[in-house]
């Protein structure tokens, strides 16, 4: 990996921090938090697309899914 | 003295009072401390493909493919004595698929198109309130006509105090073999050897009747071995956002190619591909979800990676759930890939002797893809169709395009019962 490539995943590691003031928020409070819509992983109907994306694709992993082994997948 | 009498019936009342008092569970549920089966899915999809850069026929050729599969997900829980929430997860899956590439890993197209995949797996995990944290371990098995695994993970969570950040960590391992189906061009011819009698150092004779070496079912395997340590890390950002990083580092080693992939080098001879043993892949993603208003949320994900192959890749993805009720919802979605090629990567005729490593497999290409869709997302309160226990209906449909040419059409149900 190049110079370049370490300071952009640097970038990215540190850019939630930066960019947003993070407000304690109470669990009485978190009625939209705790909708179905908001969590925050992949659905499990995505399983097949994942499964696709990983075969299709070079890249693979970074979303909770699987980054290679235990198929015959990239 | 009726004062009196009264003060001491006012304080006799006030003791009553005191020692009636029921300690509350923190809690104010019933915690089950039997096996209770907590909720099954049933996931199953459609896949379809087409496209003209086979890698079985040298990055020619057709791509066309379906799959079905169908998988059904058990969650068992349980308390112990001392508080501690046991859950298990079963999975079993079963994938079927017939790929039109398949038949021409013999070189007269006579092989066989279709293939089945079965893959149970099991995890187990514990959650300790007190001290925030959930720990756990799983094991999983894949197996193919020509692919086996052997899988097994670890994995440990940490809550804050406030419940507005959670971080993951998971470290995994699997053991695979592939087995080195070449195509039939390429398969050494069988040997024969004749009966004969051998005679030993010692002078001891004994007759050996002879046999044939590389028959059809002495196919050898080849190991494959992955090793993975995945982070993330969520934080509440305040009443309608939330945001997740995810991290992994995958180290590979072993054969890493297929065996049945050919290689047209620019002389028109033919080879099987051949990869470096080892490649080391770091992904690096982010979640942002946000709720806007009432009725909108923005679920939106992006992800970097980079490996020792040479190949980086962006992907980010939109989606928007429109909330018609509080219990069912329609999510357009996009998601952009876009990846360079990999160092060993060259079309069909272009590679020459002097490569080292070489393929012609366009899933390691430079393209870029789009795919669009719909999900539809059901949760009355009263069940689906009445059935209180039926809870959960999501469909999803997408169209997949790469700029290689290949398109793609996927479909996916999930029906959850609770």
């Amino acid at each position: 990996m190049n110079k370049k490539t370490w300071i952009r995943l640097g970038m990215l590691l540190s850019l939630p921090m930066a960019i947003f003031g993070c407000m304690p928020v109470k669990q009485y409070m978190k009625s939209k938090l705790n909708d179905g819509e908001m969590e925050l992983s992949a659905r499990k109907v995505e399983r097949g697309e994942m499964n696709f994306q990983a075969f299709r694709e070079g890249a693979s992993g970074g979303n909770g899914g699987k980054a290679g082994g235990g198929c015959g997948c990239n | 003295m009726r004062k009196i009498c009264l003060t001491v019936i006012g304080i006799y009342l006030l003791f009553l009072n005191a020692f009636s008092q029921v300690k509350n569970d923190s809690t104010g549920t019933y915690k089950n401390k039997n096996l209770k089966l907590e909720e099954v899915n049933l996931i199953s999809g459609y896949y379809n493909q087409n496209g003209n850069h086979s890698a079985v026929t040298g990055g020619i050729g057709t791509q066309q493919l379906s799959d079905v599969s169908n998988i059904i997900q058990l969650k068992f829980i349980r308390w112990d004595d001392y508080d501690r929430k046991h859950t298990t997860d079963i999975e079993a899956a079963l994938d079927h698929h017939t790929a039109a590439s398949s038949a021409f890993v013999s070189k007269t197209g006579t092989s066989g198109k279709g293939g089945t995949r079965f893959y149970p797996s099991v995890n187990w995990k514990t959650e300790n309130e007190r001290h925030r944290t959930v720990s756990g371990f799983g094991l999983s098995y894949s197996a193919e006509y020509n692919y086996h695994s052997l899988g097994s993970n670890l994995n440990f969570s940490k809550t804050s105090k406030d419940k507005n950040r959670e971080f993951n960590a998971k470290a995994q391992v699997f053991l695979d073999r592939v087995k080195m189906i070449l195509p039939s061009e390429l398969v050494p011819a069988p040997t024969v050897i004749q009966p004969r009698v051998i005679t030993s150092a010692s002078g001891r004779t004994s007759y050996f009747a002879g046999g044939i070496l590389g028959k059809d079912d002495d196919i050898p395997a080849s190991q494959r071995n992955t090793f993975m340590t995945s982070f993330s890390l969520s934080q509440v950002i305040n009443r309608n956002m939330q945001i997740s990083l995810l991290a992994d580092g995958v180290l590979q080693q072993g054969y890493l190619g297929l065996p049945f992939h050919r290689v047209y080098w620019k002389d028109g001879s033919v080879h099987v591909e051949k990869l470096p043993s080892q490649r080391l892949k770091l992904p690096v993603g982010l979640r942002l979800n946000y709720f806007s208003g009432d009725h909108v949320v923005f679920r939106t994900y992006y992800r970097f990676y980079t490996d020792s192959w040479g190949l980086t890749a962006h992907t980010a993805s939109l989606e928007v759930p429109l909330k018609i009720t509080s219990f069912l919802s329609v999510s357009p979605f996009y998601r952009y890939y876009k990846q360079t090629a990999i160092d060993y990567f060259a079309a069909y005729g272009k590679h020459t002797s002097a490569s080292a490593y070489y393929t012609s497999n366009y899933d390691y290409s430079a393209f870029k893809s789009d795919y669009v869709g719909i999900n539809i997302r059901m949760t009355p309160p009263k069940g689906i169709l009445g059935i209180r226990a039926f809870n959960l209906m999501e469909v999803r449909a997408g169209r997949y395009i790469q700029t290689t040419g290949l398109t793609a059409n996927n479909v996916s149900v999930n029906l959850r019962f609770k």
